[in-house]
């Protein structure tokens, strides 16, 4: 097979609709990594969990959007046990989030029948998504976007909402501002697993099966299309105030992120590397900012020292 | 209405660090007074303030607030009940989010967060008339974040953060410090005309002499973790920087004397 545009065309809707499904996924992320600036290591537990319910939920007759909500609220469960473990406990942020995470593989293993993963076909049952129909499945993914970015807008505007966010930007003022700061963090940590585990739903229904390793390196994901939408919505808005463009380019992130994945396949490289290209885009992305303020700083200093020696 | 009865703070107990911040301090404010607080670097000012507000527990005696006792009360319930503003200008405020969100926020301030929206309408209005009586022309930037302001009009805000639910008592912890002095001067033109105008009952940390004199209707003055000095009323109105000084070296004197004494 050569490198026909068709069969990059024919590939392009999955990752559209796998894309908005991470990027359903990023959304969760950017509560717990841009809000609350807790870089939460659960992500990758959570959204195996979400996907282990669901279909553990549809194979056992359940409809499939009741199977999506206990998803959402297994993993709205596992990220109070995070948000437990640090303020309750006073275990770091980071470890908190890889306990829970650890613990986790187990747990969803056990949700699974102590199988390392589970199909859910969608010729026996009715899924809201299947990678049989990427056209729908893209719809729903959409749908579902659209509506958690409304629900966000509305609740991070309320006098609950912008205790969270006041929480992330600065504890000691939330503090001195009546704010129950490790309430706001176990909180914000349950929602933002919850949105992950319903993403981790959607996924496994798309693809037909939850396996145990799904969520491995979601982390990594999330970041990539928070990062990436940011850098896009940076270059069309230069900057914004609306939180909704904020959290859309967040989707778009997704999507971008896996559309850029296809056509890396599409070129046949290696997939084994694929991970690796993911992690350095990130690491890229993350250091950038902090090599631009060193930069910064050196040149402010050696101006100082140059004012110095004239003094 | 506020009380501290021998209350204690030691930092890094049992180790060669070992500090006693605050040695068995007493002291009592009535309503309505306006009390400046100056002493050298580590004298305790501003840990005493701290134990005021519950930033971490106390070591011993107690502190009392219209006649109960918040020693072991955290930090974000006795909010509901004190008005603070910090020495560095970013500590005051959240600089991610917009003038009137902070605002909002503090007018919540011991009150339930609850999932209505974060400001009414009929507030806008009051924010911008209360941001009216600053005269930083910030009343036009309901909407700008916090993080654009200047260090004065950050620590402006914060004060009107900390007074817009009425505390009990206003803690100002070296709050001009940080400003260059024209943006001091003005600062603590805002903070007389707050305090007055709301009959606040206030303790302000200062290191500079002057704006301790000037300032409010009592003075305590701070040593090793003592208050060493306490004058109000005429006495303070003549007080004079000279005053002052001569206090403290008789203070400071008197402890290098005694350490003579031990070292003899």
């Amino acid at each position: 097979m050569s490198l026909s545009i068709a069969s990059l065309l024919t590939a392009l809707p999955g990752c559209l609709a796998q894309g908005t499904i991470w990027g359903i996924m990023a959304l969760g992320l950017y509560i717990s990594y841009r809000l609350l600036d807790f870089a939460d290591l659960t992500v990758d537990g959570s959204f195996a969990t979400g996907g282990a319910v669901a279909v553990m939920l549809i194979v056992r007759g359940y409809p499939a959007p009741a199977a999506v909500l206990c998803a959402l609220l297994s993993g709205v469960a596992v990220g109070l046990i995070t948000g437990l473990l640090h303020t309750r406990l006073g275990i770091a942020p980071i470890l908190s989030g890889i306990l829970t995470q650890i613990a986790l593989y187990s747990v969803n293993l056990h949700i699974l029948g102590n199988k390392a993963n589970q199909a859910v076909s969608v010729d026996k049952y009715r899924l809201l998504l299947t990678l049989r129909n990427p056209a729908s499945s893209i719809l729903v993914a959409m749908i579902f976007a659209a509506v958690l970015i409304a629900i966000f807008y509305w609740f991070f505007g309320t006098e609950l909402g912008s205790a969270i966010r006041a929480t992330g930007s600065n504890p000691n003022m939330s503090k001195a501002q009546g704010i129950d700061i490790r309430r706001m963090k176990v909180l914000a940590l349950g929602l933002s697993n919850g949105i992950v585990a319903l993403s981790g739903a959607l996924m496994a229904q798309y693809q037909g099966f939850a396996d145990v390793q799904m969520g491995r390196g979601a982390i990594v994901i999330g970041l990539a299309a928070i990062i990436i939408g940011d850098v896009v919505r940076h270059a069309v808005f230069k900057e914004t105030r609306y939180f909704s463009v904020r959290l859309a380019f967040v989707i778009l992130g997704g999507i971008i992120y896996y559309v850029v994945m296809g056509v890396a396949l599409w070129l046949r490289l290696p997939t084994n590397d694929l991970k690796l290209f993911t992690a350095i885009i990130v690491a890229v992305a993350l250091a950038i900012p902090n090599i631009k303020k060193k930069g910064y700083r050196s040149s402010r200093k050696s101006k100082e020292k140059e004012a110095d020696s004239h003094g | 209405m506020v009380d501290l009865k021998q209350v204690t703070k030691i930092f890094h107990r049992g180790t060669a660090n070992e500090r006693r911040a605050l040695e068995n301090i007493d002291l009592h404010l009535e309503d309505g007074e306006f009390v400046t607080v100056i002493g050298s670097n580590g004298a305790g000012k501003s840990t005493m303030l701290n134990a005021i507000a519950g930033v971490w527990p106390i070591d011993s005696g107690t502190i009392t607030l219209d006649g109960v006792d918040i020693s072991s009360m955290p930090e974000h319930k006795r909010a509901s009940l004190l008005g603070r503003v910090f020495q560095d200008p970013m500590t005051g405020t959240a600089a991610d989010m917009q003038i009137i969100e902070n605002l909002a926020l503090a007018a919540r301030r011991g009150k339930k967060r609850r999932l209505a929206w974060q400001y009414s309408p009929i507030e806008k209005e009051d924010y911008k008339l209360l941001l009216a009586t600053l005269g930083l022309g910030l009343e036009d930037r309901l909407n700008a974040k916090v993080g654009l302001l200047s260090g004065g009009q950050r620590q402006a805000l914060t004060l009107l953060m900390a007074t817009l639910q009425q505390p009990r008592l206003l803690l100002l912890d070296e709050h001009t410090a940080a400003l260059d002095p024209k943006t001091a001067q003005k600062v603590l033109e805002i903070t007389d005309q707050i305090v007055i105008e709301n009959h606040l009952t206030a303790l302000m940390v200062t290191h500079n002499m002057n704006d301790a004199i000037r300032h409010g209707n009592r003075l305590v003055m701070m040593n090793g973790g003592k208050i060493i000095f306490d004058c109000r009323g005429e006495e303070k109105k003549k007080l004079t920087v000279e005053d002052l000084m001569e206090k403290f070296a008789q203070s400071a004197g008197s402890e290098l004397a005694s350490d003579r004494a031990l070292l003899g």
